[in-house]
């Protein structure tokens, strides 16, 4: 923001102390996440700088917690580190294991939320929709309420599920698919909004235009209006994924010991004993939230291009 | 007007009718797009939830397993002294319970009600096969406690399995011998003064947030796109970023050997004795919920300050205003719809607030939403659905009112 020529003394006084307190603002929103990033190979046990960290020896970095986070959880992590040892790995790393988890529970939730949450969004952003307002507040109130109420409704509803009806049919708790459908409910309202987002400035016209030339139903759909819905589809699936990879309630309430997710671990680290592999792991967490973020950036730039809106 | 109503399709219809036939279609269709998700929801979410509030009115605990006691009752009207048939009741029932292993969940009832009732419950349950009438003198032997009339009141009320008790001990209310209600002792009205206290320290989060979001987004709004768009990553990133890794890095920075303090050691500010405690309390909640609520109110704020044309800003100053004057008058009644949204939403995502303070909060910093936790935890299932009950009446108000002021299809990410 510039300054107009004809800011007084004080008026310029004040637009310097202006800067500094929007970039102390920045530095107050961004320092704790990158803070873990070298905090995360320090080679003591402690949640602090070292010395040597500060005089950056080489001596005082290492790559230990992350070596942590592949052998915690094996059954012999002290062998050579072969064929076996990596399968041992693979098959019994509480954190591989987690990782797994996180991402099939991640990944159907995803895919359940994106697909009933863009048909919705189609129905939704039609002039002709019905009741319309009130069917988007009780979409998005996942989103609103809060998340223990949430979990403690799902915990009692998917220990019996039929229970509702009066019959006994198994039950939904520690198992994926339980999981997986209390991820899919935190995810959709993130799909709603997204995709609703670039649907409002959807050419309605556009349809009738191609309908008016001959195509079918089909046709419009996959050549005329996925395209153009496209970016904001797959960001919303990724606020689904990112919802999903993020959550620890739902799992804290739902999931058994087999479907342990990486925040699941996380919140265990936190609660025991902290220590800094949980930075090893929040490094890696924040790497990969960078490219999630990168990936919407552009989409979302591509979308904008694509609907012919300028700037932001 | 004749030859109006005669307008007619190609297949003899009248215009007026296939119109709206036409138009029934298309709303048909628009709701069939809906319809799955509109019953996904439903189904596993406010069903879940629905199901899960009833138990705060509906606890068989007691009823289901004291079933002679409650034919009496059902017999005698409410101010009736317990005779010697109703303690043979109890006698039986408590046997009973005794062999079914359910004394524990009777008392664990009758205790919300009056405290430590419940081994009461449990010790007599114990001796009530030995019990020889008369059954009043037996029981009143076995502890005096059986002859309080408020504990008969107790039975009374939880001899049907509906009840608002859950909500009487949520509102820090008790019932007393002759079945009125009064509040509790101001030092145990535990409840109330939680759901202050969790709406005084959201309100501040909202106030903290709100002034440290007004420059940001302002400047973010009024810099060249190109400047702006970058800034703005470093606004997103956060939002993105992992809550718990969120949490994790505030862990690090703040404890007392953490980041923050080391530095502040090392510049002298304060001794190593002195070192600050800003984690695991009141403080440790306050900081890191602002932190990763802040881009909540980043986001509405900017996209309002965005579209506000800056010539107001300059008529204002041409015609004499100076710049405070021009801030206050001009420019901030134009963001008030952004400072209502990111307020509101701010306000309502912190309210039921639960990962954080319970990882941070320490033992002053817990929200209501941890103490339904607790209650869980516990078992006290009734209770927490109480609880629950009661956050979320206050949260859908505030939602209904985010909907009336900003609108739900207002809402943005990114």
């Amino acid at each position: 923001m510039a300054l107009p020529p004809y800011a007084d003394p004080l008026e310029r006084l004040w637009h310097r102390t202006y800067q500094v307190i929007c970039a102390l603002v920045f530095i107050f929103l961004i320092a704790p996440i990158l803070i873990v990033i070298p905090l995360s190979f320090n080679v003591e046990p402690y949640f602090s700088f070292t010395e040597k960290m500060v005089r950056l020896d080489p001596t005082g970095y290492s790559l230990r917690w992350y070596d942590t986070l592949l052998t915690f959880g094996m059954q012999a992590p002290e062998v050579p580190r072969d064929g076996a040892w990596y399968a041992d790995m693979w098959a019994n790393a509480t954190w591989v294991q987690a990782a797994k988890n996180s991402l099939i529970i991640g990944f159907w939730a995803t895919i359940f939320a994106t697909v009933l949450g863009t048909l919705a969004a189609l129905g939704l952003s039609r002039p002709e929709m019905p009741y319309r307002r009130a069917i988007m507040a009780i979409l998005i109130s996942p989103m609103i309420v809060p998340i223990i109420i949430i979990a403690t409704g799902m915990f009692f509803f998917y220990s019996n599920p039929c229970g509702i009806i009066g019959i006994e049919c198994g039950r939904l708790t520690s198992t994926y698919l339980g999981v997986i459908l209390a991820h899919t409910i935190l995810g959709i309202p993130f799909v709603i909004i997204t995709v609703t987002a670039t649907l409002s400035g959807f050419d309605q016209s556009l349809i009738r235009a191609a309908q008016s030339l001959g195509a079918n139903p089909r046709t419009v759909f996959f050549k005329v209006v996925m395209p153009l819905i496209l970016p904001g589809v797959v960001s919303g699936a990724l606020f689904a994924f990112v919802t999903s990879f993020d959550e620890v309630v739902a799992v804290l309430f739902i999931a058994g010991p087999e479907q342990q997710t990486i925040p699941r671990q996380m919140w265990n680290g936190i609660r025991e004993q902290i220590s800094p592999a949980i930075l090893a792991v929040a490094t890696i967490l924040v790497v990969i939230s960078i490219a999630l973020l990168t990936t919407v950036e552009l989409l979302r730039r591509r979308s904008d291009r694509l609907r012919g809106v300028t700037g932001r | 007007m004749a030859d109006v109503a005669l307008l007619t399709t190609s297949d003899g219809r009248p215009l007026a009718q296939a119109l709206v036939q036409a138009q029934a279609r298309a709303r048909r269709r628009a709701l069939f797009l809906v319809l799955p998700l509109l019953l996904f929801v439903i189904f596993s979410f406010i069903l879940p939830i629905g199901q899960m509030l009833h138990r705060s009115v509906y606890n068989d605990g007691f009823s289901a397993s004291a079933p002679q006691l409650g034919a009496w009752f059902a017999q005698n009207p409410a101010s009736t002294e317990p005779d010697e048939a109703a303690f043979a009741a109890l006698a039986a029932d408590l046997a009973s319970m005794q062999a079914n292993r359910l004394a524990g969940e009777a008392g664990t009832r009758i205790n919300y009600v009056i405290p430590e009732t419940r081994s009461l419950f449990t010790r007599s349950a114990r001796d009530a096969k030995n019990l020889t009438p008369p059954f009043k003198a037996a029981l009143l032997e076995v502890d005096p406690k059986w002859g309080d009339p408020a504990l008969w009141q107790a039975m009374r009320a939880a001899s049907s399995a509906y009840t608002l008790d859950f909500y009487l001990v949520s509102a820090d209310f008790q019932r007393t011998a002759d079945g009125s209600i009064e509040r509790v002792d101001e030092n145990r009205q535990i409840y109330i003064a939680l759901f202050v206290k969790t709406f005084i320290l959201s309100a501040i989060i909202t106030v903290l947030c709100l002034l440290i979001a007004f420059p940001v987004a302002h400047l973010l709004a009024t810099l060249p796109m190109a400047k702006a768009n970058l800034l703005m990553i470093l606004v997103l990133l956060p939002f993105w970023t992992s809550l718990l890794v969120r949490t994790t890095s505030w862990m690090a920075l703040l404890q007392g050997e953490g980041v923050i303090n080391d530095l502040l050691v090392w510049i002298g500010a304060i001794t190593e004795d002195g070192r600050l405690r800003m984690i695991n309390n009141q403080t440790g909640t306050i900081i890191v919920m602002t932190h990763i609520l802040l881009p909540f109110m980043i986001l509405p704020l900017y996209s309002v300050m965005k579209v506000i044309p800056p010539s107001y800003a300059r008529a204002a100053r041409s015609l004499g205003a100076t710049s405070w004057t021009t801030f206050r008058r001009i420019y901030l009644p134009q963001t008030l719809p952004g400072v209502a949204a990111g307020s509101l939403l701010v306000f309502i995502l912190a309210v039921g607030y639960y990962i954080t303070p319970a990882l941070v909060g320490g033992a002053d910093g817990q929200l209501i939403s941890n103490l339904i936790d607790f209650h869980m935890d516990r078992s006290n299932w009734s209770m927490a659905a109480a609880l629950s009950a009661m956050l979320l009446v206050g949260v859908l108000i505030l939602y209904w009112l985010y909907d009336r002021l900003v609108g739900i299809d207002r809402l943005k990410l990114g």
